[in-house]
């Protein structure tokens, strides 16, 4: 089997015959070694993605193809094992009365034995670092906190593929900044592929590549560095690019000319010292 | 964060009476509401109600606190007492109240029966103070087994329950958000003609339910994604167990209990 | 109006296990016609804050001023309603008090509750739906078909329909794409500066408070943590980081460039292009200070 893992064949999709397409004619790949950002405004179908994935969502056109399975209605529990979701609102997928209830929760559903169950549970919620929440009921945790459960949650169930749909969308900035650092160190030490979802420029730094989705259609697939320079046209589809690199747009129109576009402010002062040096 | 609810609301500790399994308190809970009504005289009142104190101090939970709690009921007690001192008509006119004869016989009776009623009421609460209401639904699950080979939904109550339990507290804090916005544009829920309050739940009902139901089908849709198709096939990671402590309990109890039938006439 | 707090503290449930205290002797004044931001982590006490702004909450302790009204812990406030009239509060997802049939009825439901007429709502909602931006063709829609960012608008319009002289903004961007968050922010600012609002704004976002307000406080556990103007505030980084507050993005840039540079590169107010041109002389070479 090729190493492409998850794809979408001229995919469209909407939610009813009358209403106007959400997706239309999507193709992409994301490869098992990359992590992959989704970016778009709200409304550009961004998060019908990550629901096609696993197969909450059934494409009216096109097929999708994760770990060489056809996404439909007789694999769809093959495909959730591989696949785990994150969605935006902490609450509404905290189903467990407390963190440990809420971690065993996808446990119990695969039918995993009690004695494995806690172990995962243990280790799973350490990698998150909430190990010491263990017992805490959901209204008592802030919503940073909630979404770390529902990583552990994921996590748990050893998936192949994570999806983030917004997950950092409802947070307080100490919130979202508690979600990036607990991915990043997730990451390091599990092999996988991981797939964020996001209006937020700054959380693509990290990634691979970025689809940016633009009204139901892949509007450009490139690299962070790469998106960064294209400012004007990115706030023409309602977004916008991180600070560092919108400094370095406006100085590049005043002729200084970085050899490279910084994705955060550390590279950007390396560079401005760079070229100071040079000059 | 607010709500004043707080009559018989769970309050954490370590406590004896914590950890016992929710079974053994729910049936020795149970037995004692029964057996209550065995006592018949001071000796066998006293001695429940030395029970009933001892479990209380178990708790670790502040007694103030759970006399908080009975505040509503208290009411109850003392217009039963009142009762029975006036339709009681036995053993010896001790005095008169504005006419009312009050016979020896009626002031012991009331006394009894307001502490019966005390007792029952006091020790309930028990439960509720000292297990968690995902306890409680534990509980009554596995008490409810036996019932599957009829094909009464066990799992599916229990599910219903649970989740119930874990959207409470924030509906509530929803509910409290949308009474507080609402307010801010004019709505008076406390003055007012009863028609005009009636009216005024609207704005706060309506939200209140496209919000729940927002949450329902994104809850639907967490869970089909984190893998639930159902009761088949399911593990649990809670599992009740009785233990040590338990048989102690039970024995403790019985131990009463035999002490209630040699001190009742 | 004149706000003003008076060693203000609010304790929930008092005397119970469940005690807590948001509010801790807090005292501060806005004046009349100020842009003010409060910021401080979730838990810090800004929701407990606002309420007590148009009396949803009234301190435990203390006293607190809202022009001619006060509200303190014993005291009966007369006339609240009218206080409510007066400070119009946009809660954080204000689109979760949308209820009515059609936009026309939600947006008119505030006044109606403060006792304006038909007339004088039928003048005021051309007024608010062009203040948000929305089109007067939406009037007869159901508030429930529209996107979120539209929702929200409609809910802002509900709010500014009741004229008020406040303006108490909850987190006003949050969930919103960076072109909404954007619109949102500087919508609320023409309409400060039009009106002629006293604007509070409660916010994480240091950027907004930075590029917004003319006074901020922040907040603490309860207690007031810094107040002052948010030049003064947000250079202050030691003192940021002991209560784990983060300074805007351009302080930070200029503070690192700073030490990389060994130049002052004090703060002023100045957009990208203003910041790109001084950088552009310092990278160069060229003395811009003599």
């Amino acid at each position: 089997m090729n190493q492409t893992q998850i794809e979408f064949r001229n995919v469209s999709f909407r939610y009813a015959d009358d209403q106007p397409w959400v997706l239309k004619d999507v193709s992409f790949t994301i490869r098992s070694d990359q992590s992959v950002a989704i970016i778009g405004h709200n409304g550009s179908g961004k998060s019908t993605i990550a629901k096609l994935i696993n197969g909450l969502l059934f494409p009216d056109e096109g097929e999708i193809i994760v770990h060489g399975t056809s996404v439909n209605e007789n694999t769809i529990w093959d495909v959730r094992k591989k696949v785990g979701m994150v969605f935006q609102n902490p609450d509404n997928q905290f189903v467990g009365t407390t963190v440990r209830d809420d971690v065993a929760f996808g446990l119990e559903n695969r039918g995993i034995e009690r004695i494995d169950m806690i172990q995962r549970i243990d280790s799973s919620l350490a990698a998150v670092r909430m190990k010491d929440y263990l017992l805490h009921e959901p209204h008592r945790l802030s919503g940073g906190q909630k979404q770390r459960v529902a990583i552990a949650g994921v996590l748990a169930i050893r998936p192949d593929v994570i999806i983030l749909d917004e997950a950092t969308a409802m947070l307080d900035p100490k919130g979202r900044q508690e979600i990036l650092t607990t991915v990043n160190e997730v990451k390091q030490n599990h092999p996988l592929n991981l797939i964020t979802i996001t209006h937020d420029l700054n959380e693509i730094i990290s990634a691979d590549r970025v689809i940016v989705m633009n009204d139901g259609e892949v509007w450009l697939e490139t690299k962070p560095r790469d998106l960064f320079t294209k400012e004007e046209a990115l706030q023409s589809i309602g977004l916008d690019v991180p600070f560092s690199a919108k400094l370095a747009n406006e100085l590049k129109r005043l002729n200084i000319e970085l050899e490279r576009t910084p994705l955060d402010q550390k590279e950007l002062l390396d560079a401005l010292w760079t070229y100071h040096l040079k000059t | 964060m607010a709500s004043s609810l707080i009559i018989g609301q769970y309050v954490p500790s370590q406590s004896m009476i914590h950890r016992l399994d929710p079974r053994t308190k729910m049936i020795i809970i149970f037995l004692f509401v029964v057996f209550v009504f065995f006592a018949n005289n001071f000796m066998s009142y006293g001695w429940l109600t030395l029970f009933a104190a001892f479990t209380a101090l178990s708790t670790k939970i502040r007694l103030r606190y759970i006399a908080k709690g009975l505040t509503p009921v208290w009411f109850l007690i003392v217009f039963t007492f009142f009762l029975h001192l006036f339709v009681t008509h036995e053993g010896d006119i001790l005095f008169r109240i504005i006419g009312f004869p009050i016979y020896s016989g009626a002031i012991a009776q009331g006394i009894q029966i307001s502490i019966r009623f005390f007792l029952l009421i006091l020790f309930t609460s028990m439960l509720t103070l000292t297990t968690t209401p995902i306890e409680i639904t534990d509980a009554i699950e596995t008490l409810l087994n036996p019932l599957k080979r009829f094909r009464f939904p066990v799992h599916e109550l229990a599910l219903m329950m649970s989740i119930s339990l874990r959207f409470i507290p924030t509906l509530m804090q929803e509910a409290e958000k949308i009474s507080k916005a609402q307010a801010s544009r004019g709505v008076d829920f406390k003055t007012g003609p009863i028609k005009d309050r009636i009216q005024a739940v609207v704005p706060l009902l309506v939200p209140l339910f496209v919000s729940a139901f927002k949450r329902a089908e994104e809850l639907a849709m967490a869970m089909e994604a984190r893998g639930y198709q159902g009761g088949e096939g399911r593990t649990k990671l809670r599992a009740l167990a009785i233990e040590r402590i338990d048989w102690y309990a039970f024995i403790i109890f019985t131990f009463v209990l035999t002490g209630l039938f040699i001190l009742r006439q | 109006m004149d706000i003003s707090f008076k060693n203000v503290s609010h304790t929930y449930q008092p005397n119970s296990p469940f005690e807590y205290t948001a509010l801790n002797d807090l005292s501060f004044s806005i004046d009349r016609g100020s842009y003010v931001a409060i910021v401080g982590h979730t838990g810090s006490g800004k929701s407990t804050l606002i309420q007590h702004l148009n009396g949803l909450l009234k301190p435990t302790s203390g006293q607190v001023k809202m022009g001619d009204f006060t509200l303190a812990p014993d005291e009966k406030t007369s006339n609240i309603k009218m206080l409510r009239k007066q400070v119009g509060i946009v809660f954080q997802y204000p689109e979760h008090q949308l209820f009515e049939e059609t936009i026309e009825k939600d947006i008119a439901f505030g006044p109606k509750n403060f006792g304006a007429t038909d007339d004088e709502i039928q003048e005021r909602i051309p007024k608010v739906m062009q203040a948000v931006q929305l089109s007067e063709d939406l009037l007869d829609r159901s508030p429930f078909d529209l996107s979120g960012g539209q929702m929200r608008r409609v809910a802002i319009a509900g709010v500014l329909a009741m004229n008020p002289r406040v303006l108490v903004l909850d987190e006003p961007t949050a969930g919103l794409d960076p072109k909404g968050q954007k619109e949102m922010m500087d919508m609320f600012y023409s309409l400060h500066e039009s009106e002629d609002l006293t604007t509070i704004l409660v916010t994480h976002s240091m950027e907004d408070a930075l590029e917004y307000a003319d006074h901020v406080i922040i907040l603490e556990n309860g207690k007031k943590f810094m107040e002052g103007n948010p030049e003064d505030i947000f250079v202050q980084k030691e003192k940021l980081q002991q209560v784990q507050l983060d300074i805007p993005e351009k302080i930070a840039f200029l503070k690192a460039f700073e030490e990389r540079f060994s130049r002052d590169m004090p703060y002023v107010h100045s957009d990208m292009k203003q910041l790109a041109k001084t950088i552009q002389s310092v990278v160069k070479g060229d003395e811009i200070d003599g």
